[in-house]
């Protein structure tokens, strides 16, 4: 590509200079869906950090899970808070701004810049709603190769993501071998539990009863489905901690008062926390793109199309992989784990396989875990040598 | 029945970086380049050795879960597994070599686990501590105390190692598996290793630790 590092290729890939990107995709051409439909053009908002270097081989993929966006490491300009992976990316981090080159993009059918049910349907006018077509993991995975075509980034050298993320990774590594050098599943699977659609089910269901749903079109009615979006976040968030966490972090405790009060505020502190975890999350995410995206990750189930067999799924794969879990993650449980690792092994994959010991659950993946990050940072450093990326 | 080798410890300064001298044996077995599953692979020494030295494409499993993590931490391909359970995954000859160093006791069936061994890869290295030796059989018969061997230094309890065998037993076990030995070597405390032949009495009395290097006929 006769790239060097004093001209980018890319415009503006240097973050400081525009921190939110975008990019229009499949203008040409309409990309089809899993569904039998086809969307296009549609946009794909993206974050970058680090350099990219000379011949563009320290890129790596960041997916991000279902309720996350590509706000990794600046601040998320709607909450102001810092990137939702700031403990794991920036200069010395295990994923090292000051090696390598991460591009985390919103998925389809997000609601963060990429195209999805909140944003309008050109031939309507209106906003997608319920029109928008329903996506998959699948989908996901493919509008994020043409987003990296569009860069002109042809090899990724690492593919990593935890839980919806880990979906993706695992997608990459299955449909573009030749595109990923090594890839990193975190706290996923590689199918949708029945126990997992199971939770998805509630939480559509309590966002589809709220009246303020409308039917999907509270947009364009001028509403929104606060109470419904909020108990979802609130059952979901149940989910991604552990007994002995939600234990250690509030146990019975009572919230600002001396005694139970006979009724039903928030008596106790952790109704209090899911609460507040439910009235911030309706402030930054769209009740139709929680829709779309848990049903993209009930879809998944990556054997299915290679009749069962999982293994065929990375039949003489040249990826290494780094299959990672957590004890206490009850969600994505290390067996699912174990799943991938054996049919990766059953095809003789370069396959590592840590489950790391903690009490934290299946968010474990977001909050520091010193076991985690000495796994994922020996691991890249590993590939780096394999890959020729010279430490600088 | 035994014959000296060839094979001494000062031919083996290359490998200093190894601590145990089984594996400093067993290193010297592998051809550079070759494919290897190390089973109980510890912390890693002989894969980051066999993948700086000869430039092995190597992978491990490993029981301990701060075994795995130190092997991944450092770059090498290693699963967290067990030998009872996870060989079965693996396809046929996937491997040049699957070695299986000080582990062969401690697995539940190790008559099946040998099986997968030579099945997985084209050879099998397995090294093992002799519980035939002359001091073991003279702890029993004078003391009746069950012996203490090995690094291990633990009691009958607490040792890892449930399937206790003598050279002569795990011969016994290829020939009923029908394994060729392509290799067989009894190895003194001091590091210095003989080679034997058929049953080998002496080796099953003289030889502290065994490597047999087995192949399917």
């Amino acid at each position: 590509m006769g790239a060097t590092r004093d001209t980018p290729p890319i415009p503006g890939v240097i973050n400081e200079e525009l921190p939110r990107l975008q990019a229009e995709l499949a203008r040409d051409k309409p990309m089809r869906l899993d569904s039998g439909e086809t969307i296009g053009p549609f946009t794909a908002a993206y974050t970058t950090c680090g350099h990219l270097n000379a011949d563009k081989s320290n890129v790596v993929l960041i997916c991000h899970a279902l309720t996350g966006d590509q706000y990794v490491l600046e601040n998320n300009p709607l909450t102001n808070k810092p990137g939702w992976w700031q403990l794991m990316v920036g200069p010395g981090k295990p994923l090292d701004t000051d090696r390598y080159f991460f591009v985390c993009i919103n998925v389809l059918g997000g609601c963060m810049g990429s195209t999805g049910p909140k944003d309008t349907n050109p031939d309507t006018n209106k906003p997608w709603g319920l029109e928008f077509p329903v996506i998959t993991i699948g989908d996901m995975v493919r509008a994020q190769s043409l987003l990296l075509d569009h860069l002109g980034i042809d090899q990724l050298f690492c593919v990593i993501g935890g839980s919806m993320g880990a979906m993706q990774v695992l997608e990459w590594a299955s449909k573009y071998p030749d595109r990923v050098f090594s890839a990193v599943p975190i706290a996923g699977a590689a199918r949708h539990s029945a126990q997992n659609i199971a939770f998805h089910e509630v939480g559509r269901q309590a966002i589809m009863a709220d009246p303020d749903w409308r039917k999907g079109n509270y947009l364009r009615e001028g509403a929104k489905p606060k109470g419904g979006l909020s108990v979802a976040r609130m059952a979901a968030h149940i989910t991604y901690l552990s007994e002995t966490a939600l234990h250690r972090k509030f146990g019975r405790r009572l919230q600002a008062r001396e005694a139970i009060s006979f009724g039903f505020d928030a008596d106790f502190q952790v109704e209090s926390y899911l609460r507040h975890q439910g009235s911030t999350f309706v402030e930054r995410f769209d009740a139709n793109s929680y829709l779309y995206i848990t049903r993209a990750m009930d879809y998944f189930d990556l054997a299915a199309e290679y009749g069962g067999v999982l293994a065929a799924a990375f039949e003489a794969t040249p990826v290494r992989f780094c299959v990672i879990s957590f004890n206490s993650d009850w969600l994505f449980p290390t067996e699912e784990s174990r799943e991938i690792v054996r049919a990766l092994n059953a095809v003789a994959a370069n396959v590592s396989f840590v489950e790391i010991d903690t009490d934290k659950g299946h968010d474990a993946f977001l909050l520091e875990e010193p076991q985690f990050c000495a796994t994922v940072s020996g691991f890249l450093e590993g590939a780096a040598e394999h890959r020729g990326l010279a430490r600088k | 029945m035994s014959q000296t080798s060839s094979i001494n410890r000062s031919v083996l300064s290359e490998t200093s970086s190894l601590t145990r001298y089984d594996l400093e044996i067993i290193v010297t077995m592998i051809n550079d380049g070759s494919r290897v599953l190390d089973i109980g692979c510890g912390d890693g020494a002989l894969l980051d050795y066999l993948g700086r030295n000869k430039a092995v494409d190597g992978r491990g499993i490993e029981i301990s879960q701060d075994g795995v993590n130190a092997c991944v931490a450092n770059g090498l391909s290693v699963i967290q597994g067990d030998a009872d359970t996870d060989l079965e995954y693996f396809p046929d000859d996937a491997f040049d070599y699957v070695l299986l160093t000080r582990t062969l006791q401690a697995t539940r069936n190790p008559r099946e686990v040998v099986s997968h061994l030579v099945r997985i890869g084209r050879h099998a290295i397995v090294s093992f501590t002799n519980f035939g030796h002359w001091r073991v059989r003279l702890e029993m018969l004078l003391r009746g105390r069950m012996p203490i061997v090995g690094d291990e230094k633990a009691s009958w309890y607490d040792t890892p190692n449930i399937h206790l065998c003598t050279i002569r037993d795990f011969s016994k076990l290829c020939d009923d598996l029908g394994l060729k030995v392509q290799q067989a070597l009894s190895v003194s405390r001091a590091g210095s290793a003989r080679r034997l032949n058929s049953a080998g009495a002496a080796a099953n009395i003289c030889g502290e630790e065994a490597i047999f290097v087995l192949t399917r006929e």
